[in-house]
């Protein structure tokens, strides 16, 4: 067990270095961002001062290790645009990303596990048909088209929820939510619900699977004979067996949808950290770029991690097998 | 042979292959079909800015989609964006085919080592979300219509990989093989000739799901305004472009092509369901 942690936590630490390293060398070829803010008609002393105080005159490898000993400190460097630092404006934005993500998660959960459970069931019902078309549909349409008719439908044409915007946000334990009051919620719910159609999809899928698969397993079997309405089977013994499997991979999706905020935030104009990069990108803010990146990798890696532990705490053959090989 | 094609046009699978050619024919003749080049800016009118759907113009012009903001026939923008998303996503799984395919066959016919480096590559890449391996590299190389294959080509290439690893592995003890082996033929023509067609029967389920996907994340990135430049207007920008619109109830100019966009979706997705289904050993006709 303790081997194949530490095992686990080198390979993430490797994963790490190597990301900081193409990430750095991706963004390095991107040539020299000073001419994308500054006036391309300033005098060439004032756009060599520029260059020398961003600290872009010195040569590849020397600006590498100042960004990990940066790294290291928790300095990713100073914005070029804003001049702040670039984590800070990265931690600033999380909340409202971290939000986002749990409610669609929160939403993905409750709505798909149950149809998942339904269709598994009854795979010929409207349950089960209304899940195939579901998911056939959810892997067709990309997230943005689907938020673009949501806007439409309950914001323009029927005016229930607003288009965009966090709406009024309150303080909880230093971090700002909207989720405390009627009016913050309604202008999450939309971008939420945008979300959450993807990891939803998967956990419909993922139920409607291990549930055919455990019915016919003998104590489903045995349930039935006892006459136990079909909701007690389906809630009490069925559910036990496919929860395990189902945390592991929403767990896992959940580090996704950090980065695939990217494009509800855009649409909804959510004021998260997708936003932020993709603002960043536009106009080659190349430290911001540089530490969402890093960032999301780091966070997604560590989902990850602690997925793979628990999932080894939970069944003790995974780590045999990794100690084996 | 017969039956082979009629397997494959069975049920939902014909509608899918039947939007799929209208799309298909409406891309390559779009110079034909389209009753203005869209980017011709002289055969625009300003005049006509902002129609909605089925509106006559200034110069007696009919719009059945109506126009953009200047003046621009929708559904001739819709042909020629068509054309684009079309063409990136047929370039980059076709990119993403050959390395993919490259690198499974390789893992697979050495193996050792070799294979599990490569399969811990692809492991990992595999985890990673598609949109943030595009971000990076978007981010880097700028947007760009040859930027946006790459980028698109690095994040499929590893479905490739798995699949054809899988199956070529499965084949790389047979017998054939080993006859090849004393036969002294080159590892490479083995590769090519003798495990190769062997272990391609999975990747038509995988073509249509990454061409799907292909189409998808290149609309999403050119909506984002990091992927394909103004100046080639693939579905995803024309739909970004009339995002603006919809505010002041100018529906149209995004509702379309994201119509277009989903139908080819859609129908990518429809085949690649019932390929999957006729795959499945159970599978008959």
């Amino acid at each position: 067990m303790g081997w194949f942690i530490a095992r686990r936590l080198g390979q993430f630490l490797l994963l790490l270095f190597v990301m900081s390293l193409v990430v750095f060398v991706a963004l390095f070829a991107l040539g020299n961002p000073v001419l994308n803010f500054i006036n391309p008609s300033s005098p060439p002393d004032v756009v060599r001062q520029a260059i020398h105080n961003l600290g872009l005159d010195q040569p590849a490898y020397i600006q590498y290790f100042r960004f990990l000993s940066g790294i290291a400190h928790g300095d990713l460097g100073n914005s070029y645009t804003s001049g702040r630092p670039a984590l800070r404006l990265i931690l600033e934005r999380l909340p409202a990303t971290l939000e986002l993500s749990l409610g669609a998660m929160l939403i993905a959960t409750l709505v798909g596990i149950p149809l998942g459970l339904g269709a598994g069931y009854r795979p010929n019902s409207l349950v089960g048909r209304f899940v195939e078309g579901f998911s056939l549909l959810s892997v067709s349409l990309p997230t943005f088209w689907i938020g673009l008719m949501l806007i439409i439908v309950f914001a323009i044409e029927t005016g229930i929820f607003p288009a965009g915007g966090r709406g009024p946000t309150t303080d909880l334990l230093g971090m700002k939510v909207s989720f405390t009051s009627l009016e913050g919620l309604r202008h999450l719910f939309l971008p939420a619900l945008n979300l959450s159609l993807f990891p939803m999809a998967l956990a419909m899928r993922l139920t409607r699977a291990s549930v055919e698969e455990s019915l016919r397993m003998n104590f489903v079997r045995y349930a039935r004979a006892k006459g136990l309405p079909p909701r007690r089977i389906l809630s009490v013994y069925v559910l036990k067996n496919v929860l395990p499997s189902l945390v592991t991979v929403m767990g896992m999706v959940l580090g996704g949808l950090l980065a695939f905020s990217v494009i509800t935030e855009s649409i909804f104009a959510w004021p998260g950290t997708g936003k932020l990069v993709i603002d960043a990108i536009q106009i080659s803010d190349r430290p911001v770029i540089i530490a969402y990146l890093l960032f999301t990798v780091f966070i997604f890696s560590t989902i990850n991690l602690l997925v793979d532990i628990v999932c080894a705490v939970l069944d003790p053959r995974i780590s045999l097998r990794g100690a084996a090989s | 042979m017969k039956s082979v094609v009629r397997r494959y046009f069975a049920n939902r699978a014909t509608l899918g292959v039947a939007i799929l050619l209208v799309c298909v024919g409406a891309a390559v003749f779009a110079p034909f079909l389209a009753n203005q080049n869209p980017y011709d800016l002289a055969q625009l009118n300003i005049m006509d800015s902002g129609l909605p759907p089925g509106s006559e113009g200034w110069d007696g012009h009919y719009y059945w989609l109506g126009t953009d903001e200047q003046g621009r026939d929708l559904l001739s923008a819709i042909l020629y964006g068509l054309r684009v998303s079309l063409f990136v996503a047929l370039a980059s799984t076709a990119c993403a085919l050959v390395v993919g395919v490259s690198v499974g066959l390789f893992a697979a016919y050495r193996g050792g080592a070799f294979d599990a480096l490569l399969m811990r590559v692809v492991d990992l890449q595999l985890s990673f979300p598609s949109i943030l391996i595009a971000l990076i590299l978007l981010a880097a190389f700028g947007p760009g219509l040859d930027k946006v294959v790459l980028a698109i080509t690095a994040s499929q290439w590893a479905y490739f990989a798995r699949t054809i690893r899988s199956s070529a592995q499965a084949e790389r003890s047979r017998e054939y093989i080993q006859a090849a082996q004393v036969l002294r033929y080159s590892s490479l023509r083995i590769m090519i000739v003798h495990l190769l067609p062997n272990s391609v029967a999975e990747l038509g389920v995988v073509v249509a799901v990454e061409m799907a996907s292909a189409v998808a994340l290149e609309a999403t990135l050119s909506f984002l305004g990091i992927g394909l430049p103004i100046t080639q207007p693939s579905l995803g920008l024309l739909i970004a472009n009339g995002f603006s619109f919809m505010l002041v109830n100018k529906y149209w100019i995004s509702v379309f092509p994201g119509l277009v966009l989903m139908a080819v979706l859609i129908s990518f997705n429809m085949i690649g369901e019932h390929l999957r289904k006729i795959n499945e050993p159970g599978y008959a006709a």
